[in-house]
C-alpha cells in the first residue's frame, strides 16, 4: 500500500526558480520521505493546464523578462487556483511569487502584470531593490517563531483586508520597506519575500505547510513526528548572527 | 601630470604591502583615479594597439592570462591586471604598474564595469564570454547584465566600427546580441565548441538562458556543453547559434590537462596543455584564441604553443604541494562553475574523493548563500572518502548536503577553515589529492594559509 502522499503542484519551475527554489521542494520531500510519508510532483509551465488535484501548490521567483511570460499564462490558471485555496489546498509563494499571487504587480517599466487574486495585496516596483539578510517573527494560528532567510526585490507590497501580514520583521525590509510587516497569509495560503532558500533553515513553517497539505486530503488524522533538526537550528542561529540579531 | 599622480599612488601601494595589508592591488588605483579621474583614457590612449577588454562570469581571470602570453608570443608589450583585480580602480593599478611603452592593454572586466572601461579604453577587442547566474545580491538579474552588454553593443562611443567583439557562440543570450551588432554593422568573431562528444544528456537545473531573448520561446538545445552553453535554437524564431569563426573541433582530455584541436578561419592549430583541466577551460582556450587572431602578428602555431604553456590563474584549477599530499584549489564562485568542477573531478578519476567545501558569505562571494541549492552536488554522492564543510556559513552547506540525501554522520562540520583544512589534510592518504572547492574569499584565506606555511607563493608574487 502507498504511504499517506502529498500531491505537489510546482508552477513553472523551468522560469520561476531563480532563488534557489528547488530547495524548498527538496524540503517537503526529505521532510516527508523521513516519516514515511511521500512527496509526489507535478511540474506544470507556460501552455499547460492544472490537470487533477492537489494538496500543495508553490510558485517561486523569477527575473522580470520570466515574470512577465508567467503572469500572462497565469490568468488562465487563476480561477483552478483561487477555487484551490477556497478548499483549503496548502499553497506557498515565495518572492515573485508573493507578487503574481496577488491582484497586480506593476513591474519597473511601468507595465502591470495581472496576477490571480489568491491574495488579497497589490505590488508595485519602486526605484531601488531591497537587499539583504531578513529575520521576521512569523505568527501562525497563534504560535510564533523566528524565520530566517534573504530578500531580494524591487515589489512593494501592501496587503488588503483579507489577508494578515505573515509576520513582523525583525530585521531587514520586508514587504515594503517601511510598514514592518512580511509576507501575506490567509486560510492555508502563504506568501513571503524570504528566500535563502527559505525552508531548510525554517523546518516549523515546512511542517506546517505540509500538515495543511496532508490535512487537506486525509482529514486531521497524519500526524507529523518530530524530526532531529539540530543542523537546522545551528543554521538559523548563524543567519540570525549574520543579520546582526540577537535573541 | 598623469606622471606625478602615477608617482604617488604607486607610493601608496607600496606602503600598502609593507604594512601588511595584502597585494595593495586596488589602493594605487583608487588614488590615481581619485588624483586623476580620466586617468584610464590618458594611459589606454599612449598604447600603440589598444586595448583588449575580456568579461565573463566564469573563465575571464584564466582567459586574461592565456590571451596575455598569446600577445607576449607575438612580441608585445602587454599591460595586465593578472591579480584579478577587475574594477576600474584595479584597472587604473594595472596601467601605474605596466611596463613603459606597452603596445597593449589586455584586461580582464568585471560585467558591470565593461560599459564604463569600454567607453574610457575604447576598445581593439572586446571579448563576451558566458554570462551565469552569480552574485544576485549584487547585480539584481542577469538580465540586467544582457541588457546592459546589449546598450553598450550600440554605443559607438565605446564599441566603434573597428572594434572586433570576439563573443562565445554557444551562450543563446550572448549570441543574441552578437547577431544583432553584426546586423548594425559590426565587426563579430564568434567562437565556441563543435565537438559535442561530451554533452550533457540535458540542461542542468541552474541553467538561465532557457527562452529565447528575441521572441520568449523556449530554446531547444541539440548539444549542451556547459550550463546553458551549447548549440541552441529558437524552434519558434529560428534564431541560432551562429556558425563559428574559432572552433574547438576534437577535444582529447588527459590527466589534468587536454589537447584542443582549433579551426581557425582557413587555419587550424592544436592547443595542448598539461594544466588546462574540463570543458570550461576547452572554452578559455577557443576565447583565448579566438581573440590572440584580433592581436598584430598573429601566428597560429606560436599563440598555440603559448598558450598550451600556461596554466589556469591561481585557485582555479591550482595543484599546491602540502605536507606529502596534493591540495587541488577549485575556485568556487556560481552554480554553472562549481557544477562544471565537480563534473570535471568525477571524469578525472574513478578513485573515491577527498573533498573540503569552503562557503563564505563576504561581498565577494556573494552575501545571499542560495545559490548552493542549484549546485548538482547529488552526482558526488557514493564517489566521496571524506567531506569535511567549512566556513562561515558551513551550516547552510550542512543543510544542501542533508536534503541532498547525503549520509550526515560521514560528513565533518567544522566552521573554523584552518582546523576544517587541518583535519581535511590528515584525512587524505600520502600522494592523494585534497579537493577544495572554496568561495572567493575563503579561496584568498586558505591560500594565504597555505603560503605561510610555505607551501606555495603569494598570489602577487606569481610570475
Amino acid at each position: 500500500m502507498s504511504p499517506p502522499t502529498v500531491r505537489l503542484c510546482h508552477l513553472y519551475p523551468d522560469l520561476m526558480n531563480i532563488y534557489a527554489d528547488r530547495g524548498n521542494i527538496a524540503v517537503f520531500d526529505r521532510r516527508l520521505i523521513w516519516r514515511g510519508l511521500k512527496l509526489e510532483v507535478t511540474e506544470v509551465s507556460l501552455g499547460e493546464p492544472i490537470d487533477g488535484e492537489f494538496d500543495l501548490y508553490y510558485l517561486g521567483g523569477g527575473q522580470d523578462r520570466d515574470q512577465d511570460l508567467v503572469a500572462e499564462d497565469l490568468q488562465t490558471k487563476a480561477t483552478h487556483l483561487r477555487t484551490a485555496a477556497d478548499a483549503g489546498a496548502a499553497q506557498l509563494y515565495v518572492c515573485g511569487g508573493i507578487q503574481l499571487a496577488g491582484h497586480g504587480y506593476v513591474a519597473t517599466n511601468g507595465d502591470r502584470l495581472p496576477g490571480t487574486g489568491v491574495l488579497d495585496l497589490e505590488s508595485i516596483a519602486g526605484s531601488t531593490r531591497l537587499i539583504g539578510d531578513l529575520v521576521i517573527d512569523a505568527t501562525i494560528g497563534g504560535e510564533t517563531h523566528r524565520v530566517v532567510g534573504y530578500e531580494n526585490h524591487a515589489g512593494r507590497t501592501v496587503l488588503g483586508a483579507a489577508c494578515t501580514p505573515l509576520g513582523r520583521v525583525v530585521h531587514g525590509h520586508g514587504n515594503d520597506g517601511s510598514s514592518g510587516f512580511e509576507g501575506a497569509i490567509r486560510d492555508r495560503v502563504v506568501g513571503t519575500y524570504l528566500h535563502g532558500p527559505l525552508l531548510p533553515k525554517n523546518p516549523w513553517l515546512a511542517d506546517i505547510v505540509l500538515s495543511w497539505a496532508l490535512e487537506h486530503r486525509y482529514g486531521p488524522r497524519v500526524e507529523l513526528e518530530p524530526i532531529d533538526d539540530r543542523l537546522e537550528t545551528q543554521a538559523r542561529s548563524t543567519a540570525e548572527a549574520r543579520a546582526g540579531v540577537t535573541r | 601630470m598623469l606622471l606625478l599622480a602615477g608617482l604617488v599612488a604607486r607610493a601608496a601601494g607600496r606602503l600598502s604591502r609593507l604594512l601588511g595589508r595584502g597585494g595593495g592591488t586596488t589602493l594605487p588605483g583608487v588614488i590615481l583615479l581619485r588624483l586623476r579621474p580620466n586617468a584610464i583614457v590618458e594611459y589606454s590612449d599612449r598604447l600603440t594597439h589598444g586595448s583588449v577588454l575580456i568579461s565573463a562570469t566564469n573563465g575571464k581571470t584564466t582567459t586574461t592570462r592565456l590571451v596575455v602570453a598569446a600577445a607576449e608570443s607575438l612580441g608585445l608589450r602587454v599591460v595586465t591586471n593578472a591579480e584579478g583585480s577587475n574594477l576600474e580602480r584595479g584597472i587604473a593599478a594595472a596601467f601605474l604598474h605596466g611596463p613603459r611603452q606597452a603596445h597593449i592593454a589586455i584586461l580582464e572586466v568585471d560585467e558591470a564595469a565593461l560599459p564604463a572601461v569600454a567607453r574610457a579604453t575604447r576598445p581593439h577587442a572586446l571579448v563576451l564570454m558566458n554570462l551565469f547566474r552569480d552574485q544576485l545580491d549584487r547585480y539584481g538579474e542577469l538580465d540586467t547584465i544582457v541588457d546592459m552588454w546589449r546598450d553598450l553593443l550600440a554605443d559607438r562611443s565605446a564599441v566603434d566600427g573597428d572594434c572586433i567583439v570576439v563573443i562565445n557562440a554557444d551562450d543563446p543570450n550572448l549570441g543574441a546580441l552578437g547577431i544583432d551588432h553584426q546586423a548594425a554593422g559590426g565587426v563579430v568573431r564568434w567562437f565556441g565548441i563543435d565537438d559535442t562528444s561530451r554533452a550533457l544528456p540535458e540542461r542542468a537545473h541552474a541553467a538561465d538562458a532557457t527562452n529565447c531573448r528575441r521572441c520568449g520561446a523556449s530554446i531547444s538545445h541539440d548539444a549542451v556543453l556547459v550550463g546553458h552553453l551549447g548549440h541552441w535554437t529558437c524552434p519558434n524564431c529560428g534564431l541560432t547559434r551562429p556558425a563559428l569563426d574559432v572552433a574547438a573541433a576534437s577535444i582529447e582530455m588527459r590527466d589534468f590537462g587536454q589537447q584542443v584541436a582549433m579551426t581557425m578561419t582557413g587555419d587550424a592549430a592544436t592547443v595542448d596543455s598539461g594544466e588546462l583541466r574540463g570543458l570550461h577551460n576547452t572554452y578559455n582556450v577557443a576565447a583565448a584564441m579566438a581573440t590572440a587572431s584580433a592581436l598584430p602578428h598573429f601566428d597560429s602555431a606560436t599563440v598555440a604553443d603559448a598558450v598550451g604553456r600556461t596554466g589556469a590563474a591561481f585557485g582555479r584549477g591550482e595543484l599546491i604541494a602540502a605536507e606529502g599530499r596534493w591540495v587541488d584549489l577549485l575556485l568556487a564562485k556560481n552554480p554553472t562553475g562549481v557544477n562544471q568542477n565537480i563534473r570535471t573531478l568525477l571524469t578525472e578519476t574513478g578513485d573515491p574523493l577527498h573533498l573540503l567545501v569552503l562557503l563564505n558569505d563576504r561581498t565577494a562571494d556573494g552575501q545571499d548563500v542560495s545559490w548552493i541549492w542549484d549546485v548538482d552536488w547529488e552526482p558526488l554522492d557514493g564517489r566521496l572518502s571524506r567531506l569535511t564543510l567549512s566556513g562561515d556559513r558551513s551550516g547552510d552547506l550542512a543543510l544542501r548536503f542533508r536534503y541532498g540525501g547525503f549520509d550526515m554522520a560521514d560528513v565533518h562540520i567544522e566552521p573554523d577553515f584552518v582546523a576544517a583544512f587541518n583535519h581535511a589534510l590528515t584525512a587524505t592518504p600520502d600522494d592523494a589529492i585534497l579537493h577544495v572547492l572554496p568561495t572567493y574569499t575563503a579561496m584568498l584565506d586558505l591560500r594565504s594559509e597555505l603560503t605561510r606555511r610555505g607551501h606555495v607563493d603569494a598570489y602577487w608574487d606569481e610570475p
